[in-house]
């Protein structure tokens, strides 16, 4: 018996060790330890070994049982890491391969500009409010101090509804619209599409956008307003760039100013963009006039001002160095797709 | 406006400055430099010669070989060869020398960067320059119209040269032409004085604007005219001087040149100085021939409605009451402020000339000019509303420099009608006010300094600016504060930001609840599209709206860019459609589009008060999906903002454009918020898009206020659901919607959720039925459910389908 048990062990041991894959492994189990397995069937010889041995003998089953066991345990953590390593070797990947997109969708390039400007001006305290579209000629000229016949009447090319209602050609009645309100300080960008009659080409468009600014309040001087700008240039163009205001004329503000940034393709050196002056145009402003303040039932000499307005269209084309503007009213999804 | 920078010296003589300086500071100070114009940019080494010798070449049939001299004796000779047939022993020319550069070629075109001369062999023979035709020298012969059609510039007496000077100098091509861009405001810079004065100011330099001093010759101005202004409104001022025994004949070579640098083609005398004059002071002159003049009396009227009139381009205009008209006694003789008549022009043997210096409503002239379609220089001044005190100025420097000419006897006195002389005003300043407007703090010496060169006079007794006529923009105390700030430097101000404005920075609610609609749109692939406000009335019947459809109720545009722009848009499907179908023609595969923008609905048309501006958020894409994805991005959309119940869908959404079985309106609590379907395949037809297309349009007003994102945390339930799978026979015309409805209602607080998954018509369903499958989940928050409880609910829910003839499948 004892000999026996020692040749199944031994047998057995001998083949664990030999055993190549689990699947041979698990045989093996079977054919030793299982219902039917050898040692189970020396256990049922059991009965016929001596009372007195069977102490001792079945100390030596456990044991040759234990061992085979463990010896199975042992070699099959081996098959399981070699089997593991075989298979992340087979599934080995070209990461290199294209990879799976969901498709999503783009905000326009002149919505992506603005949601940037509003974020440098939202966070500087702004509020952005909006006006109407088809406006009164009170709010879109004469309350902005331009008069029945003024030349800037001509000079923006006005669609008209009827006498008294435009389309409006600039945001800059916003201001007036906030101002009424009667509630100071003001502090708001008014965005919005605005319309003049020019034909379409690769530099006009009938129907574009203005980004318009109002601080009024006490004290509120030029200083501030090129403090405001410049801080507005830095956040926008990048921290390099630097402003420059021109002395220019707009019937609601006095003074008034253009200001140009640093070219920011070439940092101000001179290229094609800026036609070689370093200098890019980029918006209209001044101090918001006394004649504007007055309308609006606010006392010039308590309050003052400033006003400002940026083409949202001038700064998009600018920014992502597209050639024509007729592209921004196309919807080509392939251009679309691109910002 | 154009000057060339060496008539502004005339009257800053102490002016000092490079190209670029001039550039620079005249913008800065608020006279904006748009062009330069380097005159000798691209000519170099350019002197006068002298044609000494002509010889044949030995060679060549149209070349001769030329010794010219080039210094101040015979001997500073040098041998060119030309072709140029003009050339003559004796002739005094520009020649370019070995090394130089002009600026055009010989074809008279010029060339960006000029031409570099060298010498070389001309068939052989050594050739060590070139002689230059003006067309070479970068100008053309209508600005130098002494210069031959075809051949080399030749120098005459009157330019008093000798060999070796500077021709470049001599034709007056030292210089360089400025083009400004003057604002409205600034009407008084639209003359060479004004920019000068400007120039002074910004220099700080002396303006010395010139003494007009007439000699006169005896006789008086009224034996010759008269002068009446019947329409004082538009006419406020009218200055006439006349001149005698007239010499017609071109104007000296200085003249001429400076017209040609202000873009003005000399003709003769009399209308060289008109034009020199306009220029110069901003004030257009007109110029008569008195014996075309009848009763020797200038009447200024309106003319009649229907006048025709032949203007002196020989063009026949039709005149209405608003035209301000010049007359004799009898007859019209020109269109005031815009052009003369072809009836009183200067001849060449005019003997006297009557000169006009006038001043005319600015905005009158305007709208005259526009409706005639004829803008001419003096419309271009006239329609900026001039200053009537420079017409004096302009009749009485016009009259100096016929005697400065010699073309003709000044006859002593002036006309002058002026029934309401315009006077300095006085404008109230404080020095307090302009630093604290400003940011800055100067002392008011250095103020007067910047008024001092732009004739602002202070009154400091009274606070006052004493301003002088021509600035008709200084009004009030902030038009002097840009004043001070221009000359002290808009550069020099500091920035700061403002201190008193303490505000929060937001976006509005509604801008909000667009920015949610942008980032789903985003999220199921639409991409943001932007088309216009306006659009043609065509549309509508591309739509295939009935004729009494609402929507046609659009605002017209009074003065469209044409018919396809001309009326205010009422629905945003155009636009989308347009833009799905430029996609499809494009053969962009699986293009999705949304928008957000404005209709504009009429309260009454025509209309009276400002429309309904209404934002509609407009979805649109064809290929990928199908009427259930467009719903899906709906729901989405609707979930986000809060709105998760009784969102319901109507199919009697009654669109023209859609699909008739295939569109629906979509309701929140009962009201319609929107609409979505697919496209009606004639109108896809119609827009070019070729295959199957669905939109979507929420009507944003409707939900800004129904919108709700208050959330409340539900927990995580905790014991299991029981699911019943329930597959029915329902008739055709039963919506699943309605089924959807039994279930919530009957469904109670045991019913989680429902879901389709099966809807099935054809084969082993009877006619007029369809199979419908639900799957229904039942889950309790405090215990785990039994299949009584469930039943229960069940039973309830199989009732309600049985009154419906819903039947279940077994």
């Amino acid at each position: 018996m004892k000999e026996k048990l020692q040749a199944i062990r031994q047998k057995a041991i001998e083949k664990i060790e030999a055993a190549e894959s689990l699947d041979i492994l698990n045989d093996l189990r079977v054919a030793y330890l299982g219902k039917k397995g050898e040692m189970t069937e020396v256990l049922k010889g059991m009965k016929d070994v001596a009372a007195a041995d069977r102490p001792a003998v079945g100390q030596l089953v456990n044991d040759a049982r234990k061992a085979i066991e463990e010896k199975i345990e042992a070699v099959k953590k081996t098959l399981e890491a070699k089997e593991l390593e075989r298979k992340l070797k087979d599934e080995v990947i070209d990461v290199t391969l294209p990879s799976k997109k969901l498709v999503i969708g783009h905000k326009h390039p002149n919505k992506v500009v603005l949601d940037e400007v509003e974020r440098i001006f939202t966070g500087m305290g702004y509020e952005v409010v909006e006006g109407p579209e088809i406006e009164y000629d009170h709010y879109n000229f004469e309350a902005l101090n331009i008069p029945a016949n003024h030349p800037a009447k001509d000079e923006q090319d006005t669609f008209y509804i009827n006498d008294k209602i435009v389309l409006r050609t600039q945001t800059s009645p916003v201001q007036v619209r906030e101002m009424e309100k009667g509630k100071l300080p003001i502090k708001i960008i008014a965005p919005g599409r605005v319309f003049r009659s020019d034909e379409v080409d690769a530099t006009h468009s009938p129907s574009f956008h203005q980004i318009e600014g109002l601080v009024v309040g006490k004290n509120i001087t030029f200083a501030d307003l090129k403090g405001t700008l410049a801080q507005f240039a830095k956040e926008f163009f990048g921290p390099e760039t630097k402003v420059k205001f021109r002395p220019h004329h707009f019937p609601f503000t006095e003074p008034s100013a253009e200001a140009d940034v640093t070219c920011f393709k070439c940092g101000g050196k001179g290229c094609r963009m800026c036609k070689g002056s370093g200098w890019i145009e980029i918006l209209g402003c001044g101090m918001v006039h006394p004649n504007v303040l007055k309308m609006c039932n606010i006392d010039p000499d308590e309050y003052t001002g400033f006003a400002f307005g940026v083409g949202l269209e001038r700064i998009t084309l600018l920014k992502y160095e597209i050639d024509d503007m007729r592209l921004l009213y196309e919807n080509d999804e392939r251009f679309l797709k691109q910002f | 406006m154009n000057t060339p920078l060496s008539w502004i010296k005339e009257y800053v003589p102490d002016l000092e400055t490079t190209y670029q300086e001039f550039n620079d500071k005249m913008t800065l100070s608020g006279t904006k430099v748009e062009t330069v114009d380097v005159l000798d940019a691209d000519l170099e080494k350019i002197v006068v010669g002298k044609v000494l010798k002509v010889e044949k070449h030995p060679d060549a049939d149209k070349l001769v070989i030329c010794q010219i001299q080039i210094g101040p004796n015979e001997s500073d000779a040098t041998q060119i060869v030309t072709g140029a047939p003009n050339v003559f022993e004796g002739a005094v020319v520009p020649v370019v020398l070995d090394g130089g550069r002009v600026a055009g070629g010989h074809d008279g075109k010029p060339v960006a960067g000029g031409v570099k001369i060298k010498k070389g062999k001309l068939r052989g023979i050594e050739s060590n320059g070139m002689m230059c035709s003006i067309e070479e020298l970068g100008s053309t012969k209508d600005f130098y119209p002494e210069a031959p059609d075809d051949g080399l510039y030749i120098f005459s007496e009157e330019d008093n040269v000798k060999p070796g000077d500077d021709a470049i100098e001599a034709l007056g091509f030292r210089d360089a032409v400025y083009e400004y861009e003057i604002t409205s405001n600034r009407v008084d810079c639209y003359s060479v004085i004004g920019i000068a004065r400007e120039a002074a100011a910004t220099y700080g330099k002396e303006f010395k604007l010139p003494e007009i001093k007439v000699k006169g010759s005896g006789d008086d101005v009224k034996n010759y005219i008269d002068v009446e202004i019947k329409d004082k409104e538009l006419c406020k001022r009218y200055c006439a001087r006349a001149v005698k025994n007239v010499k017609i004949g071109p104007s000296p070579k200085w003249m001429r040149q400076r017209l040609a640098k202000m873009g003005i083609r000399p003709i003769n005398n009399i209308v060289d100085i008109t034009n020199y004059v306009m220029e110069e002071y901003g004030n257009p002159m007109h110029a008569f021939d008195l014996d075309t003049i009848e009763g020797h009396k200038i009447i200024v009227k309106r003319a009649a409605n229907g006048d025709k009139f032949t203007t002196l381009d020989e063009t026949e205009r039709n005149l209405d009451e608003n035209m301000l008209m010049i007359c004799d006694a009898k007859k019209q003789i020109g269109i005031a402020g815009i052009m003369g008549g072809e009836n009183s022009k200067i001849t060449d043997d005019v003997s006297t000339v009557i000169f006009e210096g006038a001043c005319f409503d600015g905005t009158n002239i305007r709208l005259s000019s526009k409706r005639l379609g004829l803008r001419t220089d003096a419309s271009g001044k006239f329609e900026k509303g001039l200053d009537p005190n420079s017409a004096i100025d302009a009749v009485n420097r016009a009259c100096e420099l016929v005697e400065m000419l010699g073309c003709g006897e000044v006859v002593d006195g002036v006309i002058d009608v002026y029934p309401e002389p315009v006077e300095k005003k006085r404008v109230k300043f404080s020095v307090d006010k302009i630093n604290a407007l400003l940011g800055i703090n100067i002392s008011k010496e250095e103020m007067y300094k910047y008024f001092k060169p732009l004739e602002l006079e202070v009154d400091e007794k009274n606070s006052e600016i004493i301003v002088p006529t021509f600035r008709q923009d200084l009004l009030s105390n902030a038009d002097i504060a840009e004043e001070v700030a221009r000359f002290y430097g808009y550069d020099n101000i500091p920035v700061s930001l403002p201190s008193t404005a303490e505000t929060a920075g937001k976006i509005s609610d509604k801008m909000y609840i667009e920015n949610i609609g942008h980032d789903i749109a985003a999220m199921y692939g639409f991409s943001q599209a932007m088309t216009y406000s306006f659009e043609s009335p065509k549309v509508y019947d591309k739509l295939l709206l009935p004729e009494n459809d609402d929507l046609r109720n659009a605002i017209e545009i009074l003065n469209p860019l044409g018919k396809d722009f001309s009326i205010m848009r009422t629905t945003s499907m155009n636009g989308m459609l347009s833009s799905l179908g430029l996609n499809y023609s494009r053969r962009n595969k699986d293009v999705k589009l949304y928008e957000f923008a404005n209709i504009y609905i009429p309260k009454q048309l025509p209309i009276t008060e400002l429309p309904d501006e209404r934002m509609q958020f407009t979805l649109g894409f064809y290929g990928d999906g199908d009427f259930f994805t467009m719903k899906g991005v709906v729901e989405e959309y609707f979930e986000k903002l809060g709105m998760f119940e009784k969102v319901e869908y109507d199919p009697n959404a009654g669109k023209s454009f859609l699909h008739p079985g295939r569109q629906a309106n979509i309701t929140y609590y009962g009201h319609v918020v929107g609409f979505l379907g697919e496209v009606h395949p004639l109108v896809a037809k119609e827009y070019g898009i070729g295959e199957r297309a669905y939109v979507a349009v929420i009507d944003m007003p409707t939900i800004y206020d129904v919108v709700s994102f208050d959330r409340k945390y539900e927990s995580i339930a905790k014991f299991p659901a029981i699911t019943r799978d329930l597959s029915m026979t329902v008739p055709k015309e039963i919506l699943v919607g309605s089924l959807e409805a039994i279930f919530a209602k009957k469904g109670g607080k045991l019913l989680e959720s429902y879901k389709l998954f099966d809807i099935y018509e054809g084969e082993q369903i009877k006619e007029g039925y369809k199979s419908v499958a639900y799957s229904l989940t039942f889950r309790a928050k405090d215990r785990s459910l039994e299949d009584k409880d469930v039943q229960e609910v069940m039973d309830k829910i199989l009732t309600a389908l049985k009154e419906k003839d819903i039947e279940l499948r077994m």
